[in-house]
Order: C-alpha cells, then sequence, then structure tokens
C-alpha cells in the first residue's frame, strides 16, 4: 500500500465483507432449511438458525428420495451427475488434444476447413438449436442413455484452442530432437507432449467438469427415465412439487447435495480453477 | 493460420486425429443448425404429412408479433441490468481485494465459489429467499412497506430474475477483474501517488482506463451468459411469468419449440439466436485478440 489511511482500510474490509454476506446468504439459508422438520416451516417464516435434523433429512434424501415427486433416491442421481461430469471433462479433453495436435503439428490439405468447423462450435450452444439436435439424438436411438447425455455434448472449441495455444509455445527444438532420434508422431505426443501439457489438462478438467455437472437444459430435454435423471435436473422436479406440499427441508437437503460436489472442487482446487478459467477464456 | 516450422510428413494420421471431434461437431452441432435453418423457411401443416416452403413468412409473422417483440425488449432489458450490476459490484469487490494484503486469498475463496453452481440452483436458492408466502426477503420487505410479489407484478419479477442471475456471475467477473488489477503496473499508481493524486483519483485516471480490455471482454461475455446461460435461473424462479413479463428469448424457443410444438416459428428464433451469438463471438474475437497491450 502507497499511503496508510484508516478509513479507507475499514471501508474495504466493510465492502469486502458485505459482499461475501451478499455471496453467501442463498446458500446459508438452503443449508438452514435443510436442517430442520418439515413441520418448523408451517409457522410462516423460514428459520434463521440451524435445527437438529441434518443427518435425518440428508440420510433420507440420500437413500430414499421423494417417489411421490419423481425423484429416485439422490444417491442414483448424485452417480448419475458424476458419470456425466467426468466422461465429459475427459472426453473433450481427448477429442480436443488429440485434434489440436493435428492442426499444429501437421501440413495437411484442409487444415483450415477442419479448424472452422471446430470453431463453429463457439457459435451453436445447445439453448439456440435444442429441437433439431434433439430430434438427431432421438433418431439415433440415444434418449434415456449416457452416451446421449455425454456425446452431443464433447465438441470443445474453447478446449482445442487451448492446447493449440499450448503447442505453439513448445519449442520447435524439442520436436526436432526427437525426430532426429527416430520417434514417430505418436510416440512424440506420447512421451514429450502429453508430459508437458500434464498442468494445463488438469486445469481444463476441473472447469470442464464444472461445465458437466451444471447442464440442465439438456439432461431435461433427453432423459424421461428416472435412472437417468442428473441431480441438477431432478432437484428442479422436487422444487416443483414442493410449493403443494411443504417439503422444503428435504428440497434443500437436495440442494445442498447438488452443490456440493462442485463447489468443494472449486475450493480445493482453486489454483488450477482460476488457471483454467482465465487461460479457456482467452 | 499458424504451425509448427517443421511438421511430421504423415499424410492419413492428421485426419484420424481429427476425426472424433469433427464427427461430435458434424453430427451434434453443424447438422442440427442447418436442419434449424431449413425448417425456419417452412411451414409444417398440424398432421406433419406436408411441409411447404414459406421463405421468409416464419421469420416475418414473428417480427409482427407482439409477443415476440415484447421478449426482445425483455431479453435486452434483462441482459444490459445483469451485466451492469454484475460488473460494478465485481469491479468493486476486485479493487477491494486488490487492497486487502494479509486476508485476499480468503476473500478470494469465499467469493468465487458461486461459480460452480448450477444456474437452475442458483434460481431455486433466490426462488426459496423470495417465495411470496415462507421467504424471508419477501418478510423484511413488508416491513419496509413494500408488498412483494412476483408471481403478480411483472417488474417485480424481472428485478428478482435479474439479481439471481447476476448473483451467479459476481464470483466470473470478480476474477477477471482481479487478473486485471494485478497487471496494472504498480509504478504508475506510485508515481500518481507521489504528484498527490489521492486513492479516488488514481483509481479513475489510472487503473480504470487500463482495465479497460478487460471490462470491454467482460462485457460481452456477460451479455451472452445473461441471454444464453440464463435459462436455468428462469425456468426454476418465474418461467417466463407473470404474463410473459421475464420470457427472455431464449427461454421463449424453448417453450414455443418444445412445449408448444410450433417448430417453423421455434426454428426461425433459432436462427434469430444464432445470428446473434455469432455477432457476439465475432465482436470477441475480433478485439479480444488485443486484449491487455499495455
Amino acid at each position: 500500500m502507497i499511503e496508510n489511511r484508516p478509513v479507507l482500510a475499514f471501508l474495504t474490509h466493510l465492502v469486502l465483507i458485505v459482499g461475501v454476506v451478499i455471496v453467501v446468504f442463498p446458500v446459508y439459508l438452503a443449508f438452514v432449511a435443510s436442517t430442520h422438520g418439515s413441520g418448523d416451516f408451517m409457522r410462516g417464516l423460514v428459520p434463521l438458525l440451524p435445527g437438529p435434523h441434518l443427518i435425518e433429512n440428508y440420510s433420507f434424501m440420500l437413500n430414499e428420495g421423494i417417489s411421490s415427486a419423481g425423484a429416485p433416491p439422490l444417491w442414483i442421481m448424485l452417480l448419475n451427475s458424476l458419470v456425466m461430469a467426468i466422461s465429459i471433462a475427459v472426453g473433450k479433453i481427448i477429442i480436443s488434444i488429440l485434434s489440436a495436435y493435428a492442426i499444429v503439428f501437421f501440413r495437411f490439405p484442409f487444415r483450415m476447413v477442419a479448424f472452422w468447423i471446430i470453431f463453429i462450435t463457439l457459435m451453436l450452444p445447445v439453448e439456440v438449436r435444442i429441437i433439431p439436435t434433439f430430434k438427431v439424438v432421438a433418431d439415433l436411438g440415444m434418449l434415456n442413455s449416457y452416451p446421449g447425455l455425454i456425446i452431443p455434448l464433447i465438441a470443445s472449441a474453447t478446449a482445442t484452442f487451448l492446447f493449440r495455444q499450448f503447442f505453439l509455445t513448445v519449442p520447435d527444438e524439442l520436436m526436432e530432437a526427437a525426430r532426429v532420434d527416430g520417434a514417430g508422431a505418436m510416440k512424440f505426443f506420447r512421451d514429450i507432449l502429453l508430459p508437458l501439457s500434464r498442468t494445463n489438462i488438469a486445469a481444463l478438467f476441473v472447469i470442464l467438469f464444472i461445465y458437466g455437472w451444471v447442464q440442465y437444459l439438456w439432461p431435461l430435454l433427453v432423459t424421461t427415465d428416472s435412472r437417468y435423471y442428473t441431480i441438477v435436473m431432478g432437484i428442479k422436479r422436487l422444487a416443483a412439487t414442493a410449493d403443494s406440499e411443504p417439503q422444503w427441508n428435504f428440497v434443500m437437503a437436495a440442494v445442498m447435495l447438488a452443490m456440493l460436489p462442485p463447489v468443494l472442487v472449486v475450493i480445493f482446487m482453486q489454483r488450477l480453477f482460476v488457471k483454467g478459467l482465465v487461460e479457456t477464456e482467452k | 493460420m499458424q504451425a509448427k516450422r517443421t511438421t511430421f510428413p504423415n499424410k492419413f494420421l492428421p485426419y484420424w486425429l481429427l476425426v472424433p471431434q469433427l464427427a461430435v461437431t458434424l453430427i451434434f452441432f453443424i447438422w442440427p443448425a442447418v436442419q434449424a435453418l431449413k425448417s425456419s423457411f417452412e411451414r409444417e401443416d398440424p398432421f406433419g404429412f406436408k411441409t411447404t416452403f414459406v421463405w421468409f413468412e416464419n421469420y416475418r409473422r414473428l417480427l409482427i408479433d407482439p409477443m415476440y417483440v415484447g421478449s426482445l425488449g425483455k431479453t435486452a432489458v434483462f441482459a444490459f441490468s445483469v451485466t451492469a450490476l454484475s460488473m460494478s459490484l465485481s469491479l468493486i469487490l476486485a479493487v477491494a481485494v486488490n487492497r486487502v494484503l494479509r486476508s485476499n486469498r480468503a476473500y478470494t475463496t469465499l467469493l468465487v465459489w458461486p461459480y460452480a453452481v448450477a444456474p437452475v440452483v442458483v434460481g431455486i436458492l433466490w426462488w426459496f429467499m423470495f417465495n411470496p408466502t415462507i421467504g424471508i426477503a419477501p418478510y423484511l420487505l413488508r416491513g419496509m412497506g413494500i408488498d412483494w410479489n412476483h408471481r403478480v407484478d411483472g417488474n417485480q419479477a424481472m428485478i428478482f430474475v435479474v439479481m439471481a442471475a447476476s448473483w451467479k456471475q459476481i464470483s466470473y467477473n470478480f476474477l477477471f477483474f482481479v487478473a486485471g488489477l494485478q497487471s496494472v503496473p504498480q509504478s504508475q499508481i506510485e508515481a500518481a501517488a507521489i504528484d498527490g493524486a489521492g486513492p479516488f483519483k488514481r483509481f479513475w485516471t489510472i487503473v480504470f482506463p487500463l482495465l479497460a480490455p478487460t471490462t470491454f471482454f467482460l462485457l460481452i461475455v456477460n451479455i451472452n451468459y445473461a441471454m444464453f446461460d440464463t435459462f436455468g435461473i428462469i425456468d426454476a424462479t418465474t418461467q417466463g411469468g407473470p404474463a410473459q413479463a421475464t420470457n427472455i428469448l431464449v427461454y421463449k424457443v424453448y417453450t414455443d419449440g418444445f412445449l408448444g410444438l410450433n417448430i417453423g416459428s421455434s426454428s426461425a428464433q433459432s436462427v434469430i439466436l444464432m445470428i446473434i451469438v455469432i455477432a457476439l463471438t465475432a465482436i470477441q474475437f475480433r478485439y479480444v485478440e488485443r486484449r491487455i497491450q499495455y
């Protein structure tokens, strides 16, 4: 700091504390609601301090779920979300690193065409081509299946660009040395390029895992069978029925469980998360 | 476009490497987009037996449909408000964190995690907080003399979804502003301090102009976010209501096409959305390449 101004320092902390309160409060409210019994919501106002039913509510939701609301036990949905998020992240990384490798380290006809086809995916998010994409997936018989949840989402321009950017910074001498030593294209990729890309892959994995976990519209469209519900879309169904029969405690327990895995990833892998976020958006 | 000075001589390998990415892109991105473009020029009879080519009839109908034009307006208001609210809050927080020496890591951790909360979950959290029967916010507002019911009042519903959508985006903007602030050269700030500029003057005359590239980049990203990634928030809070007050374009495409089964109109809406995304992406890439050049 350049000068010492106690008033300004106090203001700074005040701003930050208010900011943190704004960010945390909605979640705190949900957490408190998830620790009460159903009857506590009858009085007409949400309680503001945690109640005694924490373990009871969470284990009920995890093991039994609310079948009247069309929600299977949460552990099934959590598992589906985990499968979906990890497969999307791994799938995107694999196909992107391969295509970036092809684009940077080879010269071949239609290289630019391939690059532009990949680039176009940036401009076509699921939200703007809902019906025709749904139709393609339905025609391929992939509704209500893991491939249907995963494969349509694994093309990734941003990941390809990130790897391309990184590959361009790899010194040419490295590749020349490898070729002099007689390494082929795939050996160079496996033994030199992949180990060099480790941090990039890890950072990207964090971002893409979150991307996969928070998907909502796509699972909503392609799954009608509750065995394939992901947690993020499943709690929406729960919440829709909560107004008629007050089961706020159970709904909010589900909300907390849906939030927890990706939030923990952000908190514990903050360095990788920030790196991934800032670099994929460049 | 750049490639390496020396490349591998393999003739077919690069194509094999590209096959997975291109296959997914062609089947699930480009083909559906072409289909949307095609059916936006067609009309299907009610039983789906016959489709006729109708040129721009679907577009013409959309653009004279007061519901659609209204939705365009709502989207503009929504995107602008979310961008302004979320970016200004984030900038204030980022500047504050940048001033703090010891505890900035703790504050950062406490501020960034909403990035990982799914939009639909954000919607549910805010819906719970603002629930007209048991929510805490309407209760407090009633104490201040404001009768809150976003299920009836369209303006309140809009304010409500703007707040929820901005809340989620704070963490993202915050991280980019912090990164931008850290690249502002300390020497210039010190020079200004020696010349007698106070903290606020220093911010407005040195730091803020140097942040312009970050701000511009975030502007585009936030508009994009508000227009396309907020589907879950709308779906979990207002579902476009009351009386279309929060029916933004991306939600309308879904309700018209998937629930209303009006394929021609929905396709035309999709194509208009694609044009908007293409324009935003083009602006982003045109200018982002020249980001942070100071």
